[in-house]
């Protein structure tokens, strides 16, 4: 899958008015499909908790009395079915509570604000995209006639209208086509520590000379950041080992990580400088 | 001004940009995750008028990052905190209020007029489907249980007495369950609205197949009460309700062959902007066939059953299509604002 080899395959350019691009991630089909379960969850279990009240309800009271409860929970079920997806999406996040839990919303692809009709539109689709090959399948199976072939039949429906997001470029469902929306990630990010200002004694007996500095590029630069980031022994032991022998320098591997930071200081300062100069060295093989 | 001498100075200017916004973009995250939650309401009136300009500065930081800074992960916050607030600034945040008030006003009935040459279609495969069928079950009956199945028909058919046809029209036969049986009937009937919208977009041929069936059913129940002599007291019994409903399920079929005509026939559109622009008009009528539904299933549920003159049905079912034709295409409100 292209998803998988190339995350920048899914970025799109989403210029603002006032001319910046916020280049704009998709989410991928992986997210979206747990963003569903995770809706789907929460529906069949306030589905299941509503049920119980209303047996128990109706348990209680003789039929005249039960009648009013009757009423409420037909109408709850609908409006789970059919409301919950529209009344989350056209809310001020865009989200349902599982595209918030991962970190994905709803967004028109035109790039304006997200309209009622769209949410509307995108919603009422899922209706054949899932809900009516299943149901299919239920009815049948409930009358005793889910014979093999209307049960591959409802399965295949439904694999194919799920699996139809992996065969566009957009990753669209079938409701975004018809919406004119996407997907998108919005993830809260926090604030975090900037690398380079990291105070360590032992770092401070590295030098490196401009030509040393020269190993390495932008790509570089992030991978190592990634490393130092995520704080991993062996992995900034190999690292360092990496670097180290490219550059001619032995640490030792206690000292990994006050190396790695130094040098990530140092490499970040060079780059940055040459960027303030017009040169942008993409990564090690730029000249 | 000199560059930079050295990379002491670079790291010194770039901690500095970063020092210096940092309490800008913190207050921006802190602000927008208030709005978020609540309504804008409860910003006071100072932390309103800085929203634009904290989302501006952190927009303009973005840029200013993206040009000197190597610190992805600055970037790449940023980018989610404009992203964030580019959102909420520019996005539809128009009041629930006015929103619905816009709906009933012109957005329904617009959507509805839009869509008169489908609505016709819809009608006339009703009509077409009904004149066949109450053809077909006058020259064989037995095409009558392949139309309606028997679990639907609920032990109406070809070969009962006038009695028992005649008690299914007068007599409430639920009676004691009145409300909960029109709950169920709404839930129902908007399902199928829903499907007939939905399957249109398989190039409408799905929604013509079953406005042609529902079309179908209608002309053999028709024909026997009419075999019966029993057809004027049928129509009144249909009509109280019948009216809203058919109409309702006509504009769902009409909204489905509407998408599935427009990508079948994107014109100078692409198919995907076609499809796109079709659906929301479409979306936006289906809001209005829930409405309607919403009405027959309470007519049906209470007025079928209480009301048992014939007359007084005509009258309610004449009533509600006057009603509704007036309301889509005979009055136009008036166009308020920008409009």
């Amino acid at each position: 899958m292209a998803t998988a080899r190339n995350p920048a395959a899914l970025i799109r350019p989403l210029v603002t008015p006032e001319g910046v691009d916020l280049r704009v991630k998709l989410a991928d089909a992986g997210t979206r499909a747990a963003a569903f379960l995770l809706d789907v969850v929460i529906i069949v279990t306030a589905a299941i908790v509503v049920s119980l009240v209303v047996i128990f309800g109706l348990g209680g009271l003789g039929v005249k009395e039960a009648e009013p409860l009757f009423i409420v929970w037909i109408i709850f079920i609908f409006l789970l079915r059919n409301v919950y997806f529209i009344a989350f999406e056209a809310g001020r996040r865009a989200a349902t509570p599982g595209k918030r839990i991962v970190g994905v919303r709803v967004a028109s692809r035109s790039g304006a604000g997200l309209s009622i009709d769209q949410v509307i539109a995108r919603n009422l689709m899922r209706e054949i995209e899932v809900f009516l090959p299943l149901s299919i399948i239920a009815a049948r199976g409930g009358a005793g006639v889910a014979d093999t072939l209307s049960t591959i039949f409802g399965l295949v429906w439904a694999l194919l209208f799920s699996l139809f997001p992996l065969f566009n470029r957009d990753r669209l469902r079938i409701g975004d086509l018809l919406a004119g929306t996407w997907v998108v990630e919005a993830p809260k990010l926090k604030l975090v520590e900037d690398l380079s200002l990291r105070q360590d004694p032992i770092a401070r007996r590295f030098h490196f000379s401009p030509a040393q500095l020269d190993a390495y590029g932008i790509a570089e630069l992030y991978k190592l950041e990634e490393v130092l980031r995520r704080d991993d022994y062996f992995a900034m032991k190999a690292v360092a080992e990496t670097i180290g022998h490219k550059i001619g320098m032995t640490i030792e591997p206690v000292d990994s990580r006050a190396f790695l930071t130094a040098y990530y200081g140092e490499l970040r300062a060079h780059l940055e400088r040459k960027l303030l100069l017009g040169n942008r060295k993409a990564d090690k093989h730029a000249r | 001004m000199t560059l930079p001498a050295g990379t002491d100075a670079v790291r010194q200017s770039l901690a500095s940009f970063r020092q210096e916004r940092e309490a800008d973009w913190k207050a921006f995250e802190a602000l927008l995750a208030r709005v978020e939650k609540r309504a804008p309401r409860t910003l006071s009136e100072d932390e309103l008028l800085s929203l634009p300009l904290l989302y501006r500065s952190a927009l303009s930081s973005l840029s200013v990052a993206r040009a000197t800074s190597l610190d992805s992960a600055l970037v790449a916050y940023l980018e989610a905190l404009c992203l964030r607030g580019y959102f909420y600034l520019y996005g539809a945040r128009r009041g629930l209020k006015q929103r619905v008030g816009d709906f009933f006003l012109r957005d329904w009935p617009d959507a509805i007029r839009d869509l008169w040459r489908e609505t016709w279609v819809s009608v006339g495969l009703t009509v077409i489907g009904a004149i066949a069928a109450y053809w077909l079950v006058a020259s064989d009956k037995r095409w009558y249980d392949a139309i309606i199945a028997p679990s639907l028909a609920g032990g109406r058919n070809p070969d009962s007495s006038a009695e028992v046809l005649r008690t299914v029209l007068y007599d409430s036969g639920s009676g004691h369950f009145l409300s909960g049986f029109a709950a169920y009937l709404f839930t129902h009937n908007t399902q199928v609205a829903i499907l007939a919208f939905a399957l249109g977009f398989a190039f409408a041929v799905p929604s013509v197949l079953l406005i042609l069936m529902n079309g179908c059913m209608l002309g053999a129940l028709f024909q026997i009460y009419a075999a019966k002599g029993l057809g004027f007291e049928l129509g009144g019994w249909l009509s109280i309700h019948g009216t809203t409903e058919l109409f309702a399920i006509a504009i769902a079929g009409a909204a489905g062959m509407r998408i599935g005509t427009r990508i079948a026939f994107p014109g100078e559109l692409t198919r995907m902007a076609a499809a796109a622009q079709a659906g929301r008009a479409a979306a936006t009528a289906m809001v209005g066939v829930m409405i309607m539904l919403l009405f027959a299933g309470l007519l049906e549920g209470i007025g079928r059953q209480t009301i048992t003159s014939d007359a007084t049905r005509y009258a309610i079912g004449g009533g509600m299509l006057a009603l509704w034709i007036a309301y889509f295409y005979l009055v136009r409100m008036v166009r308020h604002g920008n409009g």
